[in-house]
């Protein structure tokens, strides 16, 4: 408490982040000042510039171990590789809300948002190609506050994080050009629902501060290892599980999750799907292990139940579904509950192999979750997508390679062999049994199992099931969701046949400080 | 010469070839046929290539080939055999020409083409390959579960009236299966990296590892699951029935010939010698479950209407009968087991064969559509009884051999669930004989009356569903070829043309063979049944392994 000293700030390591808070930052101002006509190439490129500059920046910076911006950022393995794994996962999110040649009116968003749903002007800009393009910028403000949050080593931090990346998420849900209501209602419940979760981790953040005098989460270790964990201090971290819990659609803070999922445009819940839940991660696995680390008895029964509910919920609410969407999202709160049981294989002493584990978990389901929703983009029918169920029936006799590719994202999300998802599954699997928590293994095999009837039908519909006459028709895809596929599938088969290169990078980017 | 990859080969050809036929484009349905089952010859050359490579005095497992292909989680891409994989692999090599041949006019659904057919079929005979001859427990897994992709696709789009249901069922249940596995799988390679320092699922280190007797039946029970479903036993079974009967007639035959035996080579391979203690304490309660399969599979056999169904429920018997002698403990027995494997593929595989012939001349899978075929096809007939009676291990046919070898290896070391086995066998010659006898003679019935033809078609069985995508129902017009005659004039009944002759043959020349001569695949195979009873700790003179017999020498075992 003495002079004020300008903070230590490592710029070099905060290159990623700089780019992508530098885009959104273009992007806003070219948004208020580039001409409408040339603003939609113009935004692409910088949000694209913007992400695959903080892709390529964290691969350059790979091996960085250090705490910078005056303690509160810390620029790690664990954090690098999530926010490679973020930006590139943006990047390619990108690319699908850039696609042009599916929607009659050349884009899934909505032309004008402020335009009450349903009124004559509505009406009249449903057909218009005039396109807004806010969507970049905020996917960029998105993309930055997801790569802060899984840098953040406080928990102040780490909330103004957590609020940088949900206010553009809840804007990006109401802005689908087709089912606008849906589209709202979604919009509205996920605000006022994230709203309450943030209110919970900033409680919880409140408690833990009184309890320990800090918000530094290795001072906060500290705390604990010296004068043991109270009532208070385990109330609060309680509530900041409940709150990071939200965001990662565990169950039973999932409620959410299938409206959002349903409502979104398809792009956006492809990417709040894949890119979300590996930031809510990230945060989760840095909180858990770099500030409670020491004292594991406080959230490991919390995590594990919590593991066990989110995996139960998921795969037994997914076999009701009947909207494509709706079963994705129940998909990604069971998946959600696989990779609790990672965060659980922390083992004696940080040595357990939980934590890369996790972080090979997130990208292998963030690419394969993105490539799935990338493929309902596909499927239309009259001006909007076909996402109920019984739409999909013998889609493999309309188009094979849309039905062969679906199926072959699904048998991932399935966790069959020689697919990312088997990889990724076996990787958190052996985690939590090294750890000594086969029984949690055993009920998330009963829940893969059960996970495997929705995946499964949705393929019988696909393959086995005649066409109806007046089915939806198979969209032809643009470059850009051409590339997203391609991507996606190609990441999901090689993660799944030769996962070594990455695994070892995981495994050497297991590193977490501070 | 002896360096050869013959298995990697085996594996490599059959998915090349799969991929060559479904890159062909559309309407090369022929083209498509010949070069699959050109490769499936070559698959067969290369297993008998490697047959002769193999030395039966030399090493446990021969003709390896190993590559690290995941370092991180201790996993190699290693591939070997011993000779109950051998056997396995001939097997294999000689069902797939046959059953490509069987389905060479098979008619295919409504807008699906025999190219992509025999294109998964082909797929799923390198995933049949690699499952046995893999040596990392992780590789095995792998193949294990990616089987059951190629057959989930060969039900749900070219099986019967319920293929969806079919496909699901089969699906689900091994899936289930695979994933408790899976668990067990993890488990063991757990163990590996506390007793060895590093993780690893190498079969041969994995084998040398002292496992906790706790820990032993979990892992045991994990890896057991999986494989009595797959087998399978009794009460796990309930899924094959309706994949047998839904499936078309040439996936049938690979699903009950090779498939399932996956379950009982996985009991010889893995449950045993990687848990000898926890197999010899729950070895009663497994041959009580085959046992109690045996009875009861036989009993639903004759209640059966559908012979698709019936030569299914046959299977659940005779897998009892596998899974006795591989948990009586005697070389004998297992050997016997092993046996068994071979001929059931062989002797069911022709039964499936010569119904699903049947099946395609009539349009109809009910015993009731059918009577006096015999004095209308006789060769079709003729072909039928050496399958039956080779079904129901008459001596002089090849199951005899090795249901023989099962029962008096048995009886030494358990004599009360060898005696009720035995009752297993009268019943075996009540429901095939019976078939036989319904559909074969008597009076011309079913379909082969005009006016009644055809006769169950009003009733609610699944066969009842005109669309022409049963396996068997599209033939029905085009045999029944007698002019429009009077009401009670018999139809003719085509006999086995050359095609079909061609089919059957190697299998009633096996069937008679290994009858008589048995002796090369005894001597293939005993080698690695002598290593496996050592491995469990048996005494190859059949004494019952008792728990805490001197052999085991560890605590707790009771």
């Amino acid at each position: 408490m003495g002079a004020i000293e300008a903070p230590d700030l490592s710029l070099a390591a905060l290159t990623p982040l700089l780019f992508v808070f530098g885009a959104a930052a273009v992007g806003v101002l070219v948004e208020a000042f580039a001409p409408r006509d040339s603003r939609h190439p113009v935004q692409v490129v910088i949000a694209l510039v913007g992400m695959v500059g903080a892709f390529v920046s964290t691969l350059l910076l790979a091996g960085t171990r250090e705490v910078t911006a005056a303690g509160a950022l810390a620029v790690d393995g664990a954090a690098l590789f999530l926010q490679a794994t973020i930006a590139g996962l943006g990047a390619l999110s990108v690319l699908l809300f850039a696609e042009r040649s599916l929607d009659p009116a050349r884009s899934a968003f909505v032309a004008s948002a402020a335009v009450p749903a349903g009124s004559a002007r509505d009406a009249e800009l449903a057909t218009s190609e005039h396109v807004q393009t806010e969507i970049y910028p905020l996917a960029s403000f998105a993309v930055a506050g997801m790569m802060l949050f899984t840098a953040a080593n406080d928990l102040l931090v780490m909330f103004i994080a957590l609020e940088v990346l949900s206010l553009p998420l809840y804007l990006m849900a109401g802005m689908a050009r087709r089912r606008r209501l849906l589209s709202q209602e979604a919009a509205v419940k996920y605000f006022l629902l994230g709203a309450f979760a943030s209110a919970f981790f900033l409680y919880g953040l409140a408690l833990v501060y009184g309890a320990t005098g800090s918000v530094r989460l290795s001072e906060i270790r500290e705390a604990v290892s010296v004068s043991g964990t109270g009532g208070l201090l385990v109330l609060g971290l309680g509530l900041l599980i409940v709150g990071l819990m939200f965001k990662a659609s565990v169950a039973p803070f999932h409620t959410w999750t299938p409206d959002v999922y349903q409502g979104a445009p398809t792009a956006v819940t492809a990417f709040m799907g894949a890119a979300t839940k590996v930031a809510a991660f990230g945060a989760i696995l840095r909180l858990l292990y770099v500030a409670f680390g020491t004292a594991d008895w406080t959230w490991r029964p919390l995590v594990y139940g919590l593991a066990i509910v989110s995996m139960l919920v998921g795969a037994v609410l997914g076999l009701t579904q009947t909207d494509v969407k709706r079963m994705l999202a129940y998909s990604s709160i069971a998946h959600a509950g696989f990779l609790l049981t990672g965060v659980i294989g922390l083992g004696p002493g940080g040595t357990g192999s939980g934590l890369s584990a996790t972080m090979f978990y997130l990208l292998a389901y963030g690419l394969t979750t993105l490539g799935a929703f990338a493929v309902v983009t596909l499927v239309r029918e009259g001006d909007g997508e076909a996402t109920h169920l019984s739409q999909w029936a013998g889609l493999a006799q309309r188009s094979p390679l849309t039905a062969a590719l679906m199926t072959f994202f699904l048998l991932a999300l399935a966790g069959i062999p020689l697919t990312s998802g088997f990889t990724g599954k076996f990787a958190v699997f052996r985690a939590a049994i090294e750890d000594g928590a086969w029984p949690l293994v055993v009920v998330a095999v009963l829940a893969s199992a059960i996970a495997a009837f929705f995946y499964l039908r949705l393929v019988v519909l696909m393959y086995f099931s005649d066409a109806a006459p007046d089915g939806p028709t198979v969209g032809v895809a643009g470059l850009p969701t051409t590339t997203v596929l391609a991507v996606t599938a190609a990441a999901t088969l090689v993660l799944g046949v030769v996962p070594g290169a990455v695994l070892d990078i995981a495994e050497s980017a297991a590193v977490l400080v501070g | 010469m002896s360096t050869f990859p013959w298995l990697l080969a085996m594996i490599v050809v059959p998915v090349v070839g799969s991929a060559v036929v479904a890159a062909l484009p559309r309407g090369r349905d022929h083209l498509a046929r010949q070069l699959a089952l050109g490769t499936s010859i070559v698959v067969l050359v290369l297993a008998v290539l490697a047959t002769v490579a193999f030395d039966t005095g030399g090493e446990r497992f021969q003709l390896t080939t190993s590559v690290a292909w995941i370092p991180d989680f201790g996993v190699s891409f290693a591939l070997g055999v011993d000779g109950i994989a051998l056997v396995m692999l001939l097997l294999i090599g000689v069902l797939v020409p046959v059953v490509l041949l069987a389905s060479w006019r098979d008619p295919m659904p409504a807008r699906r083409s025999m190219r992509t057919y025999v294109a998964w079929l082909l797929l799923l005979e390198a995933m049949m390959v690699g499952v046995f001859v893999a040596t990392d427990v992780f590789l095995f897994y792998v193949f294990f579960e990616a089987m059951l992709v190629p057959m989930y696709f060969l039900i749900g789009s070219f099986g019967g009236p319920r293929r969806q249901y079919a496909a699901m069922k089969f699906f689900l249940y091994s899936l289930f299966g695979g994933l408790v596995m899976l668990a067990a799988v993890i488990g063991l390679y757990v163990v590996s990296n506390s007793q060895l320092g590093e993780g690893t699922f190498a079969f041969d280190a994995l084998r040398q590892l002292d496992i906790d007797p706790g820990v032993q039946k979990l892992l045991f029970l994990g890896f057991f699951l999986a494989f009595a479903i797959k087998a399978p036993l009794v009460p796990f079974h309930t899924w094959l029935p309706d994949s047998g009967a839904e499936a078309p007639i040439g996936s049938a035959v690979l699903l009950v010939g090779v498939l399932d035996k996956v379950g009982t080579f996985g009991f010889l391979r893995y449950c045993l010698p990687l848990f000898p203690d926890a197999a010899r304490d729950l070895a009663p309660w497994v041959l009580v479950l085959a046992v109690v399969g045996i009875l009861y599979a036989a009993l639903l056999a004759m209640g059966q209407s559908d012979m698709k169904r019936l030569v299914s429920y046959t299977s659940i018997a005779h897998f009892g009968f596998i899974a006795l002698g591989i948990f009586a403990f005697t070389t004998e027995a297992a050997t016997g087991a092993v046996l068994y494997m071979v001929n059931h593929g062989i002797a069911t595989g022709l039964l499936f064969l010569i119904v699903g012939m049947l099946i395609a001349r009539g349009g109809s899978r009910q015993v009731r559509d059918y009577g006096g075929v015999a004095a209308k096809a006789p060769v079709l007939a003729g072909v039928f009884l050496i399958a039956a009676l080779a079904t129901l291990a008459l001596p002089g046919t090849n199951s005899f051999v090795s249901e023989f070898m099962v029962l008096i290896g048995s009886f030494p070391t358990r004599p009360v669930f060898t005696i009720l086995a035995t009752v297993g066998i009268v019943l075996a010659a009540l429901y095939i004989l019976l078939m036989y006898q319904r559909t074969m003679h008597g009076p011309p019935r079913g379909v082969l009356l005009e006016n009644d033809a055809p006769a169950s078609d009003a009733d609610p069985a699944p066969d009842a569903d005109p669309v022409p995508g049963g396996s068997g129902a599209g033939g029905a017009t085009a045999v029944l070829d007698a002019p429009a005659p009077a009401a009670t004039r018999t139809l003719r009944v085509r006999d086995l043309d050359r095609r079909e002759l061609a089919v059957v043959a190697p299998l009633v020349a096996l069937v008679l063979v290994l009858g008589f001569y048995p002796q090369p695949l005894i001597e293939l195979v005993t080698p690695a049944v002598e290593a496996t009873m050592s491995d469990v700790g048996a005494d190859p003179d059949g004494t019952t392994p008792s728990a805490g017999q001197p052999t085991a020498d560890r605590k707790g075992n009771d």
